[in-house]
């Protein structure tokens, strides 16, 4: 029996059921619930692992960089940044230190620290509280980058990354999607790093996207079904490591992708994952890769502004039409 | 004035003390005498041995030393190889990191030294890290970070230290003060760098840092109290800055150290006499071994055993392979990557 929870619960449950049993698991900073649902579970895990839970001052470039030498003594630390662009402020850290250690030590120094970022386009949160640095982050050798669209895949991802991971990992969760709810597994279950998964099968074109991206790229299939336009709505769930064969394979079978991310278009999560397709899927391309993201604009806060830059599923749907007449 | 530790100790002390002079010269020398060898910038320890050697001499193995782009010293002085050293400077395969770190990132997991930065304030916040796993893991472990008066500039420095004091990490704030940076008044607004961390309750010291006993007795107790739980400690270790270090590539202004200067010191070229008679940790050292009755001979003997080390450090790492080409796209994860 599947139980329901939103986003945010699940990654708490992923979260309290690891540190049960791993206590090389310490957290900084944890919220990783949106504004409403969730506030007991997270006060309950507060509680329960208050011996492993710091709430450093507002230092970013401190607390992370702590956070990234103590996962270099074996500890396993996950950090709550809370809104993405306050890691802006710990960017010599994570990308200057925690990214490079271990290829600089020859293989030997590991890094297993987590960073949580609240990403996106969240409504209001104007220019300097609805960043989107996942492309940053990947195009960062060293990090591994994972962003769940689901609660269920969220749990399960946040748990193989607490658990396994060797790596410095940067974990977006929409702000958006922490209090959507979805039906989670019972029970203890991994989702493997770099294992795609196909949210809707189809026929006529692939949609590519990821977080936030996916609920409205299965809104716009909906749409496009209507029509007569049948897609395949495809999640990476993680982009570093990438599962290129399963994106290969589903452009391959319907000859078309549209790609849709909500970072900028220029040098874009889309725009790498067009260029991978271009490079190794050109055969198969039967129109050409189409994009759905952000215009290069900072995002503004006043609704129809916001509203104009953010990729909503009627973009999708407009872009899918064009690629499949 | 001597360390107060047996003569076998003391004479240790300088073994070690000079392994990275003699080292570090032949690093300088690579750059001057090996067309390529390095072709980037590099920095040198040289006037700063006795802080690094006497500090990690009062070091267990399992504890942390974090440094800078000013590293070899430090990775000598806690055990590291001089031969992996070399062979790092000048990106060998043979090196502590396989070649991929070179002579800014020198690390030396082995020996404590799991991770260098070489922008200066870049390993502060990783070892306060490293002091809170060890608090975590309730080990007895200390960390140790060496940083300069420069890295007193960045803001790391304050976010660290703050936070350092406020969850009581078992670490030491080590700070050389070579005045590279405060000694041109350019960088800091504080009359006195200690200023800054005596701001946040954060207790200070200040010592003659080219004096081994001074150095060697404070380091002593603060490694005591830091183990102890009364972490963090910050020490500025006062050092003069070397002539070779005044450019921006070090030179070998008056060739190499030669030891007979501690005892005729008019016999050091001009440029450097003035340094060497008065500021040269080892020179002074080794005057203070001689007043107590530690024979030249002795002395000039381990001099002549080290330096023959030094040499064949350096013949190793001119020998060793380079790293092969492919190796470059290995080691970005420690997990599969891609």
């Amino acid at each position: 029996m599947p139980t329901e929870m939103t986003y945010g619960e699940a990654l708490l449950a992923a979260i309290d059921e690891v540190m049960e049993h791993d206590k090389r698991i310490v957290l900084f900073n944890p919220g990783f619930i949106g504004m409403e649902a969730g506030q007991d579970k997270l006060a309950a895990l507060r509680k329960k692992y208050a011996a492993r839970i710091k709430f450093p001052p507002i230092a970013e470039i401190g607390f992370c960089g702590i956070a990234t030498g103590a996962a270099m003594a074996g500890l396993r630390p996950l950090v709550d940044i809370s809104t993405a662009t306050f890691s802006y402020e710990a960017i010599p850290q994570i990308v200057n230190e925690a990214a490079i250690a271990h290829s600089n030590s020859g293989g030997v120094t590991n890094v297993p620290v987590t960073f949580f970022l609240k990403f996106g386009i969240r409504g209001g949160g104007g220019v300097q509280h609805s960043g989107s640095p996942q492309s940053w982050y990947w195009n960062t050798p060293g990090l591994q980058v994972v962003m769940p669209s689901t609660p269920a895949d969220a749990k399960g991802l946040m748990r193989t990354v607490l658990l396994q991971s060797q790596d410095p990992t940067i974990f977006f969760g929409h702000d958006r999607l922490l209090d959507d709810r979805g039906s989670v597994p019972d029970g203890v279950y991994e989702i493997p790093l770099g294992k795609a998964d196909v949210k809707c099968q189809g026929k006529d074109l692939t949609i590519i996207a990821t977080s936030i991206q996916v609920p409205r790229a299965l809104a716009a299939a909906e749409i496009l079904a209507k029509e007569g336009i049948s897609a395949e709505v495809i999640d990476p769930r993680t982009l570093q490591p990438l599962d290129k064969p399963a994106l290969l394979a589903s452009v391959k079978k319907t000859g078309r992708v549209l790609i849709t991310d909500e970072s900028h278009d220029n040098c874009g999560v889309a725009a790498g994952l067009a260029a991978i397709i271009a490079d190794e899927g050109f055969a198969s391309l039967r129109a050409p890769i189409k994009r759905v993201s952000i215009p290069p604009v900072p995002v503004p806060y006043a609704v129809p502004l916001e509203d104009y830059v953010t990729p909503m599923a009627q973009r999708i749907v407009e872009v899918a039409r064009e690629l499949v007449r | 004035m001597l360390p107060d530790i047996p003569r076998d100790q003391q004479l240790g002390i300088l073994r070690k003390m000079l392994m990275i002079r003699r080292a570090e010269e032949h690093c300088i020398r690579f750059h001057d005498e090996h067309q390529g060898l390095i072709r980037g910038h590099f920095h040198v320890y040289i006037g700063q041995e006795a802080t690094g050697v006497s500090v990690c001499q009062s070091l267990n193995d399992d504890d942390y030393v974090f440094t800078t782009h000013r590293n070899h010293g430090h990775v000598i002085a806690k055990g590291g190889d001089p031969k992996k050293v070399l062979a790092e400077i000048i990106g060998r395969a043979t090196g502590y990191c396989q070649g991929r770190a070179g002579t800014f990132h020198v690390a030396a997991p082995e020996v404590g030294v799991i991770h260098t930065s070489a922008i200066v304030g870049g390993c502060l916040a990783l070892a306060g890290g490293t002091a809170y796993a060890a608090q975590m893991k309730e080990s007895k472990a200390i960390t140790v970070v060496f940083f300069g008066d420069g890295a007193m500039e960045e803001g790391v420095f304050y976010e660290t230290l703050n936070i350092a004091k406020l969850w009581q990490l078992p670490m030491i704030f080590w700070m050389e003060n070579n005045y590279r940076r405060s000694g041109r008044g350019a960088g800091h607004a504080a009359t006195e760098l200690t200023h800054v961390p005596k701001a946040l309750n954060v207790e200070t010291t200040v010592i003659d840092g080219i004096d081994v006993g001074v150095v060697h007795k404070t380091a002593k107790e603060i490694v005591r109290r830091t183990r102890a739980g009364e972490g963090p400690l910050f020490v500025e270790a006062r050092t003069h800055l070397w002539p070779g270090n005044a450019f921006a590539m070090p030179k070998l202004v008056g060739g190499i150290t030669d030891i007979a200067w501690a005892w005729n010191p008019d016999a050091a070229p001009e440029k450097i006499r003035e340094w060497h008679k008065e500021h040269d940790p080892i020179l002074n050292y080794l005057r203070e071994l001689a007043a107590v009755g530690v024979s030249r001979a002795e002395l000039e003997k381990l001099d002549t055993e080290v330096s023959q080390e030094a040499d064949a450090a350096a013949r190793f790492a001119l020998e060793s392979p380079l790293p092969e080409p492919t190796e470059a796209i290995k080691y970005a994860f420690a997990g599969k990557g891609n």
